[in-house]
């Protein structure tokens, strides 16, 4: 298979375009085109359904090229296989369109085929918007295609412009609101027209984000050069400043942001504590847990149980600040106690064990034995807002400061641990455990550390989730929260404290920013996570280690 | 004086006997041959030295104490290192960060250092991969890299499990060349386990042959070389 193409290989494009179509016309029959197309990203242009209805056809086009046994790589067929591979892709959506009018009872089957929808498909033009659709796909083929024969600073121009779009379209509704009070009702209006941007505007930012991208080496050389020039010792001011300012940033963030976004800010801490709690299971341990709501379910329960004070004066009514350590410790125990029967297991079966853990809890929380202490199904109510010293925080802008402590702490730690003799000792217990005992490491202690310390930042994170929402209820502590905490990890990076924070404000922060996602939150995490496994197994910012590992290519778990 | 005393120990594998009455006695400063074929109960007999086997009768004792008191990692800052069967490098870390793990249960950072550049001395390959990640270096530099790593606990008895194992010719004499050389430079006591008879015996003092369990003939390495017995079973010599 060594043998260079001279013309392209049709069949096999057909093939490869078809099968991208697929994934158009599978996010049209699910329904979320029609859900996505309220939103717009650019005022009476384009729609987040348009979006994603371009994926496809960019996709396939871009990808093509890379494949060398299916087409040769110079330019005229790199862009004649492009817009023919994007073309190919509408195939499956021309047919939809054509069988729900042929076919009136297609509803019947699939109830998402609706009339809005075929007027998204067909640009509201009735039939005569198929001969559209299939030359949009064409053209974001051979756009996608035509990507790779541009230099270098040209694509990081393109990849500028896109990012920059979709990220200031999409969340338009919520720069608007954060905008507003910063810059002034007309330079929002300027920008954005309800929520969405306005054409000029985009045209703008294009014009900005793609300059930013082609001058991009130019700028960096002067910053270099710049370093260079104010000697060493300045540089680390400059670093010094940089973190100073990026602190006093985060301080008054909730204020810049407003009330909504910040609330928003407190569930990503709340999983950022949970992933660096996790990462030190999984990422520096090793250990495969999959149950890890139950440090969070344990850390809410003992808030919520000892802080309430229900109407009928019959609450413990401790405070907040007495009770949060006590969280910690608590889901520490757990964490120490469950360790105890799966010292032994490994891999897959700690996975599964740890995964019925999670049941555990879920099950004792809405039992009837303990349903006097716990409030069975009802859970607990009446939890107070943290208070001290007169000062309360009760709305999200207050609570985030609570958060943002708790996470700079678990932060912290994890950084520590991270470099001690500790992380060490888990490091090579997570290669081999049979060679690390060889070396004097106590298998039993490490392990129970692990488990212990990395329970600790989840107990922290539900006793803060008790407080925030004032009540719990046994449906919270499921197994989707143990699976979002995974997710955020792996995405990010598993193993990298960095990665954990991208990962949060990425897998968290999306679906709660765009309501569209909640509903196919799980068919977005699965899709994610199948795609980086696939281009980016070390995930968005690699731990060290493992880059390391991926790049000399020793196998890794 | 002897250094590791095993007294007629028996283990099993759920049904199987695999050790039946093992007696090795090894004194301190030499390096002690344990030979045999395939499955004749050379890693057992190490295992069970090292705390991962229960034994059903016997005892192992180390500088006059009973071993059974010390947990297997304990072993270690006893002063008993192993290089497992297969090597068992950490294959993700450098050579370094291996190197460092060797010395997991010393707190002695002066001394750590000292000994880092000397067993660096001793592994000339090694110095030259310092940041080479273990698990892409050949098979004799990782062989290396465990005998080096095991150095870094300073164990007064070092058991290595057949080093030889799958290597060229010419880096197996490189390395029981090493093994001598580390039993004459730091006098450490080195207890070899080997189906290459030939080579082992030659750098050894002593030596032992297991068969299926039991010893079935021991004494000076040089008298062991000439057994006719030995010569046809081990040494593929008529
Ligand atoms: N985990 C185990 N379970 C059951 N039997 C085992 C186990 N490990 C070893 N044995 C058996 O115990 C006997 C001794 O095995 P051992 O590994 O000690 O042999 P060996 O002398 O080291 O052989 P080799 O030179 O092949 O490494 C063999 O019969 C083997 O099949
Ligand atoms: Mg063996």
């Amino acid at each position: 298979m060594n043998k260079e193409l001279t013309t392209i290989d049709w069949q096999k494009l057909a093939r490869y375009g078809l099968l991208w179509g697929v994934a158009a016309v599978y996010v049209s029959v699910i329904g979320m085109i029609e859900s996505f197309s309220g939103r717009s990203i650019i005022n009476n242009t384009l729609t987040l359904a348009q979006v994603l209805l371009f994926i496809p056809p960019i996709a396939a086009g871009y990808m093509i090229v890379n494949r060398k046994e299916i087409m040769p790589q110079d330019r005229n067929s790199v862009l004649m296989g492009g817009a023919a591979v994007g073309a190919i892709s509408s195939a499956w959506v021309v047919l939809l369109i054509i069988v729900q009018g042929a076919i009136p009872g297609i509803r019947n089957v699939f109830i998402n085929v609706s009339p809005a929808l075929i007027e998204v498909l067909t640009f509201g033009l009735g039939f005569a918007g198929v001969f559209i659709y299939v030359a949009v796909t064409a053209v974001l083929g051979l756009i996608g295609a035509s990507v790779h024969l541009l230099p270098d600073r040209g694509r990081r121009a393109v990849y500028n412009v896109v990012l920059t779009l979709l990220i200031a379209g999409a969340f338009g509704e919520i720069f608007t609101q954060v905008l507003r009070p910063l810059v002034g009702n007309v330079v929002v209006r300027a920008l954005y027209t309800g929520g969405a941007l306005n054409l000029v505007a985009a045209v703008v930012l294009v014009a900005i984000a793609g300059g930013l991208g082609w001058y991009r080496q130019e700028n960096q050389a002067r910053y270099e050069a710049f370093r260079g020039e104010i000697g060493t010792p300045r540089q680390k001011q400059v670093y010094q400043y940089q973190v100073a300012i990026g602190i006093i940033l985060l301080l008054i963030l909730p204020w810049i942001v407003g009330r909504f976004l910040s609330d928003v800010m407190v569930t990503i801490g709340l999983f950022i504590m949970m992933g660096l709690g996790l990462n030190i299971a999984i990422g520096m341990a090793g250990l495969l847990d999959l149950g890890y709501v139950t440090n969070y379910a344990v850390g809410a329960y003992i808030l919520g149980i000892l802080t309430t004070v229900p109407p009928d004066g019959s609450g413990y009514g401790f405070s907040f600040w007495i009770i949060l350590p006590l969280c910690l410790f608590g889901a520490m125990s757990i964490g120490f106690v469950f360790g105890l029967p799966v010292l032994r297991m490994r891999g897959d079966y700690l996975a599964i064990a740890t995964l019925g853990f999670g049941e555990i809890i879920r099950i004792l929380a809405i039992s009837e034995w303990l349903e006097p202490l716990a409030g069975g199904a009802q859970g607990v109510l009446y939890i107070p807002k943290p208070e001290i010293f007169g000062i309360s925080f009760s709305n999200p802008q207050q609570l985030y400061y609570v958060v943002f402590a708790g996470c700079a702490l678990v932060l912290y730690v994890s950084w520590r641990l991270n470099n001690s003799r500790t992380g060490r000792q888990w490091m090579a217990m997570r290669e081999d455990e049979d060679v690390a005992q060889a070396m004097g490491i106590n298998l039993v202690r490490t392990k129970l550390l692990a488990f212990t310390i990395s329970a600790a930042a989840g107990g922290l994170a539900g006793g803060m989730f008790a407080a925030k929402l004032g009540t719990i209820f046994p449906t919270s502590f499921n197994i989707l929260v143990s699976i979002n905490v995974l997710s955020l990890i792996i995405v990010g990076g598993i193993g990298s404290i960095p990665g954990v924070i991208v990962g949060a404000i990425f897998l968290i922060g999306t679906p709660e920013l765009l309501r569209e996602f909640v509903e196919y939150r799980l068919l977005i995490y699965g899709a994610v996570l199948v795609w980086m496994m696939l281009a980016r197994p070390e995930g968005l910012i690699p731990s060290a280690v493992r880059k390391r590992e991926l790049k000399s290519g020793v196998d890794s778990l | 004086m002897s250094l590791l005393k095993v007294n007629n120990i028996h283990a099993y594998y759920g049904n199987i006997h695999a050790l039946k009455g093992v007696t090795i006695d090894v004194n301190e400063g030499e390096i002690v041959s344990l030979i045999g074929s395939n499955g004749a109960g050379k890693t057992t007999t190490l295992r069970a030295i090292s705390g991962l086997m229960s034994l059903r009768e016997g005892s192992v004792e180390f500088e006059g104490e009973d071993i059974a008191n010390y947990a297997s990692h304990d072993l270690v800052g006893r002063g008993i290192a192993m290089v497992p069967e297969g090597r068992g490098v950490f294959a993700k870390m450098t050579v370094m960060e291996n190197l460092e793990l060797g010395a997991y249960t010393r707190n002695d950072a002066d001394g750590i250092k000292q000994d880092l550049e000397r067993i660096l001395e001793l592994f000339p390959r090694l110095a030259e991969r310092k940041t080479q990640i273990s698990g892409t270096m050949s098979g004799g530099e990782q062989q290396m890299l465990a005998m080096g790593r095991a150095m870094m606990a300073q164990p007064k008895l070092l058991l290595l499990d057949e080093p030889s194992m799958g290597l060229a010719p010419i880096l197996v004499e490189l390395i029981f060349d090493t093994v001598k050389e580390l039993n004459e430079s730091t006098g450490t006591t080195i207890l070899l386990v080997e189906q290459n008879a030939h080579m082992s015996l030659q750098v050894s003092h002593r030596g032992y042959v297991l068969q299926t369990g039991e010893i079935v003939t021991q004494g000076n390495a040089k008298d062991l070389q000439q057994d006719e017995s030995i010569k046809k079973a081990y040494l593929g010599i008529e």
